[in-house]
């Protein structure tokens, strides 16, 4: 029991050993802003909407802690939660994006033959299209509901998942162990849950970064062009756009919110990176 | 198989992608939505009107004889009408087009041979400081997002500097000095987003060809360095370079689109945004398959590349 829960630990343990100090100041970031999205309403110091002052974009002082914005709003609260509405639609995105990618992904790599032609196809129509166009065209035509946002970004991101996800379970397919799993008459979904799953497990967390990071720029994009969370809701995209003016009355107003972005998706990258080197996990190329 | 069968099928697969461009950006625009004629008359409408408004444009019609009259509509250059200002797509894309192609074009200018540069720097040594720091920086400037870059340089050049304008509110009849002035922080964001991209792909293409058993021998033969890297990597890593160029032009469409946007730009991408907002069907649909026809252009200009730098499929088997 015991060698158990070492060997489960073991290697945790290896990569806390080689944290270098980007690691770790990249893993605060991160940390802090899963703490912001968890404790919102009791971290921010004002209620996101109410109007505290006649004055846009007045100076930090002592209430407004970073200003406020283009309607006398306190700035930081609504970094505060607007952090929270990117970041947790980021967290949907990529999480339906990759569990839809590396399914079907490990699903064309087992099965192969017309399953993995039909899958490999349909991924390939969806990615001669340029990504913005797709969401400009469906958001045309449905207009920008969290839903239609969170669905059609996490679509095309998953072509990218399943593309990896394909490429790393075709290499393991061809092993040995998963010819015996198959000789053993071990179930399709036996054989990509207990030999794939586990030996791909590496390089699909480095991914799972990487497609974080695409959905909050995604999302951003989107809010900055006024195109994607919609009013009374505000993003850090929305936030950006709405303070724009701003910058000529020479404040930070549409700084912050892009700083915000910024500091998150740079941490979750270098991380990935870092995490890439350590462990000699490498993506499959050309991609 | 020869190389003129190669190039034919892929410029066949070409056409035969288009098409299904075609389908898909029609499918997205025209069945989804409820109801165009209750999208133009808004909420207020009476059924007879809303009736009246379908027949005059033709919406009776089943799906796919739609598609086939806009489809022969499209390519016989008759693009239709706005929705909201009821202006010909024609007039209002043409002027659009050509400055948007200036952008896009002094940005791959700049971008593409600076790009290649510093790729292979970076490769020449992997590990070295120089490479260190075009990795880091590289790798910085793609997790940032566009508009972050863009309001920096604003801030610094346009508001507390001065020196250039924050818009580039192209007009016709501006000279060329005004116009070059405005296109400085558009096409200098436009760069930085591709650049990334591009510096870290053709730094992987070099590596990959450097570290090629052919490469080796040359090394072992003694050949000089510059001749090394030009005579024999370059050539080999022509094709993966080709790809990368293409495939980046191809983030240089959003870029476009959010740089428009940002800097208020007459371009393309901004009308099409525009269109979105009000759902202006006919000319998202326009602006859609010129962008996405660019796009699969690309990526055959490169496949076709790639097929003829392939000595192996010079001469048939």
């Amino acid at each position: 029991m015991r060698t158990d829960i070492q060997q489960a630990i073991s290697p945790f343990r290896e990569l806390t050993s080689q944290l270098t100090i980007t690691a770790v100041i990249c893993l605060t970031v991160i940390m802090s802003a899963v703490f912001i999205v968890l404790f919102a309403p009791w971290l921010a110091p004002h209620p996101e909407s109410s109007i505290l002052t006649d004055e846009s974009f007045a100076l930090p002082g002592d209430v407004l802690l970073l200003g406020s914005d283009f309607l006398g709003r306190d700035m930081l609260s609504r970094l505060i939660y607007g952090a929270r509405v990117t970041l947790s639609l980021a967290l949907a995105i990529a999480l339906i994006a990759f569990f839809l990618g590396t399914a079907l992904g490990f699903l064309a790599s087992v099965k192969g033959g017309w399953m993995d032609s039909a899958l490999s196809r349909s991924v390939d129509v969806l990615i001669s299209f340029p990504a913005i166009m797709i969401a400009l065209i469906v958001i045309s035509s449905l207009g920008s509901s969290f839903t239609v946002l969170v669905i059609t970004i996490a679509l095309i991101d998953s072509t990218r998942v399943f593309r990896v996800a394909r490429a790393l379970g075709m290499d393991i397919v061809v092993q040995d162990y998963v010819e015996a799993a198959r000789v053993r008459g071990e179930g399709l979904g036996w054989i990509i849950w207990h030999e794939i799953l586990p030996n791909a497990l590496a390089p699909l967390a480095a991914e799972f970064g990487i497609r974080f990071t695409y959905a909050i720029l995604f999302i951003s994009a989107l809010s900055f062009l006024g195109l994607g969370v919609q009013p009374p809701h505000a993003d850090l995209g929305v936030m950006v756009k709405e303070n724009m003016q701003g910058l000529l009355y020479e404040t930070y107003a549409p700084i912050y919110p892009a700083m915000c972005i910024g500091a998150v998706t740079l941490s979750v990258n270098l991380l990935v990176d870092w995490y890439l080197k350590t462990t000699d996990a490498a993506l499959p190329e050309e991609l | 198989m020869t190389l003129t069968v190669l190039i034919a099928r892929r410029l066949l697969l070409g056409v035969l992608i288009l098409l299904i461009v075609s389908v898909l950006v029609f499918i997205g625009t025209e069945i989804l939505p409820g109801d165009v004629a209750q999208a133009i008359l808004g909420q207020g409408a009476t059924p007879e009107l809303i009736e009246t408004v379908r027949e005059r444009l033709g919406l009776n019609a089943p799906a796919y004889q739609r598609y086939f009259t806009w489809l022969g509509n499209l390519l016989t250059g008759n693009l239709g009408t706005s929705l909201v200002s009821q202006a010909d797509i024609a007039d209002l894309i043409g002027e659009r087009i050509f400055n948007t192609v200036l952008l896009a074009g002094i940005t791959a200018l700049i971008a593409v041979p600076l790009a290649i540069c510093l790729g292979l720097l970076s490769a020449l040594k992997p590990d070295s400081w120089t490479d260190r720091i075009i990795s880091t920086v590289s790798l910085s400037l793609i997790s940032l997002p566009d508009f972050l870059v863009a309001i920096l340089l604003v801030s610094i050049f346009a508001v507390q500097l001065g020196w250039l304008p924050a818009i580039a509110n192209m007009r016709p009849g501006q000279d060329f000095f005004t116009i070059a002035r405005m296109m400085v922080l558009p096409v200098t964001v436009l760069v930085f987003t591709v650049l990334a991209h591009m510096v870290r792909m053709t730094r992987t293409a070099v590596i990959n060809v450097l570290s090629s058993p052919a490469t080796e021998m040359a090394i072992l033969k003694g050949v000089p360095r510059w001749r090394l890297l030009f005579v024999h990597a370059l050539p080999n890593a022509l094709a993966p370079i080709a790809n990368v160029v293409a495939l980046n032009l191809a983030y240089l469409i959003s870029g476009i689109v959010v740089v428009e946007t940002l800097f208020n730009f007459t371009g393309l991408g901004r009308l099409m945004v525009e269109a979105v907002t009000t759902r202006d069907i006919p000319v998202v649909q326009v602006c859609a398959m010129i962008f996405c026809s660019v796009y699969v252009l690309l990526n055959l200009v490169a496949d076709v590349i790639s097929i003829v730098s392939n000595p192996r499929l010079r001469y048939p088997k």
